[in-house]
């Protein structure tokens, strides 16, 4: 106890796993608007494979997932392609490169209830629109989206939510580099190893109480909308 | 042939077991009634027109193609200059009142269709002043309907398509509506085509229609003209024989509670209704109401005796019955009566008769105003 750091120290991993939390929500909800759109529209018969593609992390062990992104980023897959454009030698190891494995990894969350609130508002809402003279696109964001509100914000916060608490994935490509990959739950598994007690607990019950929030905030607002006659 | 003043359709094709197969032209003016049973394809044909469901075809509105498969031209719904009233409203749940007024409003004004109808106009016209501020969810049935029409109407549409709105309310909004479609009738000059299965709708709204059955069409021609049409089976059993004429009120009794008519100098009295004196309606008179007489009933419980002449009498020889189409100067009855009466009375075309119809036959629903210029 006696070795106890500066408290100031918990604050980088703390800073960098929102920062990357809110990238990849953003990235979550351009990537995966169109896919949830698409899948709840087409009537195209290798949809469900397609769904079942994104769903895959529901059930892939994050190191399996990890190991396979940790290629894909690397030096021989297309990620280190790209880096290679950048002058750098692969994705791996990078803020970039969690960021594009949080995104992979979290999408089934936030895909899911998009679609389904894609779906249960149906068909007819748009074709109203189509015939009151809206274009795809003007009844897409006029009508489609406002009437998913709930699908996003559940997306949205599931969201982010899983990309705060994700370990594997980070620890398989992110590694653990101050400032750039070492997240909130790598730092906790740090501590952990290293004895240190105290900060560990600070952080794993900031953890808790963040994620029970989250996921309190979430019921209380579903029903509220589900309520509200939405 | 390309009238500017019409809509011309043809399509067909298959839909599962379906198989629409119609061809048809309709005016563009006044209310046009697709009518026919469920599942003849009415629903079918006003999803084609919207651009809505795509079937092999061709369509032209006011001499605009609108479909054209030999050219490979189809117009989709937001580029067609149409309204469409579903069966159910199907308000945007997440825009008041107003906001779902304005939704195609806006868009038609910003496309740069010169506005034919006034916003305020629209509003007052269908009794929705008071509603604006509102959210759908908080509106009754028959208000959330009146919304949609007027939504429809606002978007400025070269011609107003409507499915079957009445069908999922009860009487009482089903009165209301019936009355504000035909206020709009009256005051607005958009055509309509009105999808309904029920004739006693589309007698007192419509001025022409289209029969139609299992996605073909029987026949088409004035409401008038195809009622009294003596071989016109669409072969099902709510069909009710009968025709419309045209009346105008006379005088009021208001110790009896009656309504006097006029129909081209012949009187009818009909039980109590609220119209002014001048103003034209429209009754529908089943053949099974009308009993025929070679010569002048007197002391008689029966109101309405119209002097006439037979003009066609058909014997269905399978049954008892027989038909008689009866012209009472300017307007014409049909008579459904026993074929043994038939030959008692030895009527035959030309005969002089009196038509009976009993005041009590006609009951509210099968009474329409009339819009007239005079």
């Amino acid at each position: 106890m006696s070795g106890l750091t500066d408290p100031s120290s918990l604050w980088p991993p703390i800073w960098l796993t929102l920062k990357l939390a809110t990238c990849s929500t953003i990235l979550l909800l351009l990537i995966g608007t169109p896919i949830a759109w698409w899948l709840a529209r087409t009537r195209a018969r290798w949809r469900e494979a397609i769904a079942a593609f994104v769903a895959l992390p529901l059930v892939l062990p994050p190191t399996v997932l990890g190991f396979y992104l940790l290629i894909a980023l690397g030096p021989v897959g297309p990620g280190g392609w790209l880096a290679g454009l950048a002058g750098a030698r692969t994705l791996a190891f990078s803020f970039l490169g969690i960021v594009i494995g949080s995104v992979v990894y979290s999408l089934p969350f936030v895909v899911q209830p998009i679609r389904n609130s894609f779906e249960s508002s149906g068909d007819r809402p748009l074709e109203v629109a189509a015939t009151l003279g809206a274009t795809p696109w003007d009844a897409f964001w006029s009508v489609a989206v406002p009437l998913a509100r709930p699908g996003f914000i559940t997306g949205a916060v599931l969201g982010f939510a899983h990309t705060v608490g994700e370990f594997g994935v980070v620890l398989m490509i992110g590694g653990n580099i101050p400032g750039e990959t070492k997240v909130l739950s790598i730092a906790v598994y740090e501590l952990v190893e290293t004895l240190r007690w105290t900060e560990a607990h600070l952080l794993a019950g900031g953890m808790l109480v963040f994620s029970f929030a989250v996921i309190l905030s979430m019921m209380v607002l579903q029903k509220r909308m589900g309520s509200g006659g939405a | 042939m390309l009238d500017s003043d019409s809509i011309e359709a043809a399509f067909r094709g298959q839909l599962g077991t379906f198989r629409l197969d119609v061809e048809f032209v309709a005016p563009l003016r006044g209310i046009t009634a697709l009518f026919g049973p469920s599942g003849c394809g009415k629903t079918t044909i006003l999803r084609c027109l919207a651009g809505l469901r795509r079937m092999p075809g061709r369509l032209s509105v006011s001499g605009k193609t609108w479909q054209d498969d030999s050219s490979d031209v189809f117009l989709h719904p937001h580029q067609r200059s149409v309204g469409y009233v579903f069966q159910e409203p199907s308000l945007f749940p997440h825009l008041s009142v107003r906001d779902n007024l304005m939704y195609g409003w806006l868009r038609s004004s910003r496309a740069g269709s010169h506005p034919a109808l006034d916003f305020s106009e629209v509003v007052e016209l269908m009794g929705l002043a008071s509603l604006l501020d509102r959210s759908p969810s908080a509106l009754s049935g028959g208000e959330r309907q009146r919304v949609a029409i007027a939504r429809a109407l606002l978007a400025q549409p070269r011609l107003l398509l409507m499915d079957e709105p009445l069908a999922g309310l009860d009487q009482v909004a089903k009165e209301e509506i019936l009355l504000y479609i035909e206020t709009l009738h009256e005051k607005l000059s958009v055509p309509v085509l009105y999808v309904s299965h029920d004739l006693r709708e589309v007698a007192r709204l419509a001025d022409s229609m289209i029969v139609l059955s299992a996605g073909r069409k029987v026949c088409d021609g004035p409401v008038q003209e195809i009622l009294e049409r003596l071989d016109l089976d669409p072969g099902d059993g709510e069909f009710e024989a009968g025709v419309i004429l045209e009346a105008r009120v006379s005088a009021h009794d208001p110790e009896f509670r009656m309504t006097r008519l006029d129909h081209h100098g012949q009187r009818i009295v009909i039980p109590g209704i609220d119209l002014a004196v001048g103003e034209y309606i429209r009754l529908r008179i089943r053949a099974r109401d009308v009993a025929l007489a070679v010569a002048k009933p007197s002391a008689i419980s029966v109101r309405n005796i119209l002097e006439g002449t037979v003009l066609d009498a058909a014997q269905d020889p399978d049954t008892a019955f027989a038909e008689v189409l009866v012209d009472v100067g300017g307007g014409r009855l049909r008579a459904r009566i026993t074929r043994e009466a038939l030959q008692d009375l030895g009527l035959v075309a030309g005969s002089p008769v009196y038509a009976l119809i009993k005041s009590i036959s006609f009951d509210r629903p099968v009474i329409g105003r009339v819009a007239r210029d005079t």
